[in-house]
């Protein structure tokens, strides 16, 4: 059994803060990040609820110090930001020093710009800059850039379990030696687009989302960035790095049921589950706490709920609960800023709330933890699933 | 360490690809300034019913994909991996116009389903029931390569034995538009459009879907094996030759051994450099070969080029019809293939019989 790959630095930005100490001063202190749309207008405004950043495009360009020319999307700048916090916190000085990649994640990447400027293109050349924007590798084109990065560059967008598999690929990618040093994790702007596609497909509620809860309406959208920093052991040995924690496991599998529905028993879930158990070396009976998809969706969370009753059968599911309360459901960055929480989780020994909850499954008899619960944490699970059937699952342990 | 084989081959193109040998009914169209695909017959490997509901992206991929499985002679694979550049984009160009035309009311949900850019490999995978390991990769000109350094990471590690890939891309009437309105793709007005000769910025632009079966162990059916495959952002023209040398050497090779090289032309002025400076000199004395006058150019053409490259080691043939210059070798069993967009994404595959 191998120890994982070393996690050497955190960035994020969401709506719960602009940092990973603030994130998670949010977290223990139920400072939930839900709130009424204002960057975007929409004819949806007054009726959904959404985890936005509160910062304009004009605040995040000025932080980012972008020049007047500049075609960056939202989504690009909130994954500069925390990418560059990322960087920055894992102490590195020379990006190129060492085989550094980016692995990035993306639903709809600049979508939030073609939407914006979808009919004006021909009338406004001024604007034409921004066709680039809607290519899913842009957002990961522009960090690299921000950051001078000039190896291995690539985007993986598998709808809300992207982050995951940015991080998985990493850590393949450190563990066979293919690369020194990758930077892991995602970007999703709120966009139009989305809002309108998962309204379309009624899955958006509109109170504050209630996880495993029975009375769940449906989800809360977000937006957010994070990315994580994995290094190799000769390296973090060599410079004498701090290591946050590590990635001790990683699955993925397709539920092959439906392209936006999740099967009754979780097939792909409990797949990618038991796969990140064998990767890892762990027994179920030895994670702490599971950071559940929990999107509150009826469909997901009975899925989920059956997949880990299916894992732990007759022993007693550990501790879990699903952040989205906080940050509502960022897509393709969520599995990146619940890397993240799952981090600071193993840090701190904490369990965080899952909020909103009153009502357990008639289904079964998962109560997720509801209130701060202070203990030893040595392995935190967390689940990510996406349209399409794609079901990740990462297990992070205590260096 | 395992080594990872082409074992199948299927590719839907702007050629006719498929019911033939190798490009031997294919046609250079100097007329147009983006190409539309060949289409094969759908109803032969979908049901009309479900065929009408599908993106052409997802249509497409599903018959390269059987294509590929039938040609490898298995039914299933352990894992499904994609590269696409912009996903169903017909789909999306759908459901936001909608969205803009009818000021967020009245829409139904399936065109924003089949947007996601996951779709065809879960389409894939929902066809198969393959419950296997399922990425897709997005990034631009080196979505395919990523895929495929994926896959043979998966093979390498005994984490699958048989993985199928592909990049699948498809043209967009209104992203076509805009495409020409920022200089993706060349202007209306330029024909007859020549990619090895043109002064003109721009490309000229196709659509396609490749897909490989790619197995751990070599097989009476086995076009080529994969050596190695190199992704890079950013480079200078002056640092292309040098990458390639060290590329090489880590395989053990030298430019000499190779019998040739495939680049990726795509007609646009600015940056054939990239390429032209490695047929003039370093690669001067080896057979180069292109592909895009015949596929056209987008994110994920270089599959195309990949499935062009593994027919010649099998057939030992190069058709004139992809050659740039009249340099021959007594065999052709190993293969560089070069790929870059705009100066950035660039990709490195190497392939032997």
């Amino acid at each position: 059994m191998s120890k994982g790959v070393a996690i050497t630095g955190m960035g994020i930005i969401s709506s719960i803060g602009n940092s990973v100490e603030e994130n998670y001063i949010s977290l223990i202190e139920n400072n939930i990040g839900i709130s009424r749309i204002t960057n975007i207008s929409t004819i949806h405004a007054d009726v959904i609820k959404v985890g936005e950043i509160k910062k304009t495009n004009e605040e995040l360009v000025e932080e980012l110090q972008l020049t007047e020319d500049n075609n960056f999307s939202r989504t690009a700048m909130i994954g500069t930001l925390a990418a560059k916090q990322a960087v920055e916190n894992a102490g590195i000085t020379s990006i190129n020093e060492f085989r550094t990649g980016l692995i990035s994640a993306t639903s709809v990447g600049g979508m939030d710009m073609t939407e914006r400027h979808y009919y004006d293109y021909f009338t406004h050349p001024e604007l034409i800059k921004y066709i680039t924007c809607h290519d899913g590798g842009d957002v990961a084109e522009k960090i690299a850039e921000e950051l001078g990065l000039k190896g291995i560059v690539t985007t993986i967008s598998t709808a809300c379990s992207s982050a995951a598999n940015a991080i998985m690929l990493g850590a393949r990618l450190i563990k066979t030696g293919k690369l020194d040093r990758v930077i892991v994790g995602g970007a999703d702007g709120l966009a139009k687009f989305t809002i309108n596609g998962f309204k379309a497909l009624m899955i958006l509620s509109d109170d504050f989302n209630k996880p495993f809860d029975n009375e769940r309406k449906g989800l809360n959208l977000g937006e957010a960035a994070a990315y994580l920093v994995l290094e190799s052991d000769e390296i973090v040995a060599r410079q004498n790095k701090k290591v946050l924690a590590r990635v001790s496991g990683y699955g993925n599998a397709n539920d092959a049921f439906h392209q936006t529905a999740s099967s009754e028993n979780g097939d792909g879930a409990y797949l990618a589950m038991k796969k990140a158990f064998d990767i890892s070396g762990l027994k179920p009976s030895q994670i702490d706490y599971i950071n559940v998809h929990g999107t509150a969706t009826p469909n997901n969370d009975l899925s989920e709920g059956r997949a880990l009753k299916r894992i732990y059968q007759d022993e007693k599911v550990p501790d879990f609960s699903s952040t989205k309360p906080f940050t509502g459901h960022t897509l393709a960055a969520a599995a990146a800023i619940e890397a993240v929480y799952s981090v600071l989780a193993i840090q701190n020994n904490v369990v965080y709330p899952n909020l909103n909850f009153e009502n357990q499954m008639e289904e079964f008899d998962l109560q997720p933890q509801t209130s701060l619960k202070n203990k030893n944490i040595e392995h935190v699970l967390s689940n990510s699933f996406g349209f399409g059937g794609n079901c990740s699952t990462l297990i992070f342990s205590k260096s | 360490m395992k080594r990872t084989y082409i074992n199948g081959v299927g590719c839907i193109s702007t050629q006719k690809t498929f019911d033939t040998v190798f490009l031997e009914e294919a046609v250079v169209n100097h007329n147009q300034n983006v190409l539309a695909i060949v289409p094969p017959v759908y109803k032969d490997y979908i049901s009309p019913a479900a065929s009408r509901r599908m993106a052409k992206g997802v249509k497409n991929g599903i018959v390269a994909s059987a294509l590929a499985l039938k040609d490898a002679n298995i039914e299933n694979v352990d894992a499904i991996i994609t590269g696409t550049g912009l996903g169903c984009i017909e789909d999306s160009e759908k459901f936001l116009k909608s969205i803009l035309d009818n000021n967020e009311e009245y829409l139904t949900p399936t065109s924003f389903i089949q947007s996601t850019h996951n779709t065809v490999g879960a389409q894939i995978a929902l066809l198969q029931q393959c419950k296997g390991y399922n990425f897709t990769y997005v990034n631009g000109a080196v979505s395919f390569e990523s895929a495929l350094l994926d896959a043979k990471m998966q093979i390498e590690e005994d984490e699958a034995q048989s993985v199928l890939i592909g990049g699948v891309d498809e043209n967009g009437d209104y992203t076509t538009a805009l495409f020409k309105l920022n200089g993706r793709i060349k202007a209306d007005n330029l024909a007859p459009y020549d990619l090895l000769n043109s002064t003109t910025s721009g490309a000229v632009y196709g659509e396609g879907a490749s897909f490989f079966v790619l197995e751990n162990e070599r097989k009476d059916n086995t076009y080529a094996e994969i050596l190695d495959i190199a992704i890079v952002n950013t480079l200078e023209e002056n640092e292309i030759e040098a990458e390639i040398k060290s590329f090489l050497k880590a395989n053990n090779l030298e430019i000499s051994d190779l019998d040739a090289l495939v680049l990726g032309f795509d007609g646009n002025a600015d940056f054939e450099n990239y390429y032209r400076n490695l047929a003039e000199n370093a690669f001067a004395e080896i057979p180069q070969l292109y592909y895009k006058h015949l596929s056209g150019e987008y994110d994920t053409a270089s599959a195309f080029a990949l499935w062009m490259a593994s027919k010649i080691i099998k057939t030992q043939e190069i058709p004139e019809i992809i050659k740039v210059n009249s340099v021959e070798k007594p065999v052709y069993n190993t293969l560089l293939l070069y790929n870059q967009l705009n100066g950035k994404n660039h990709s490195f595959t190497l392939i032997s019989k």
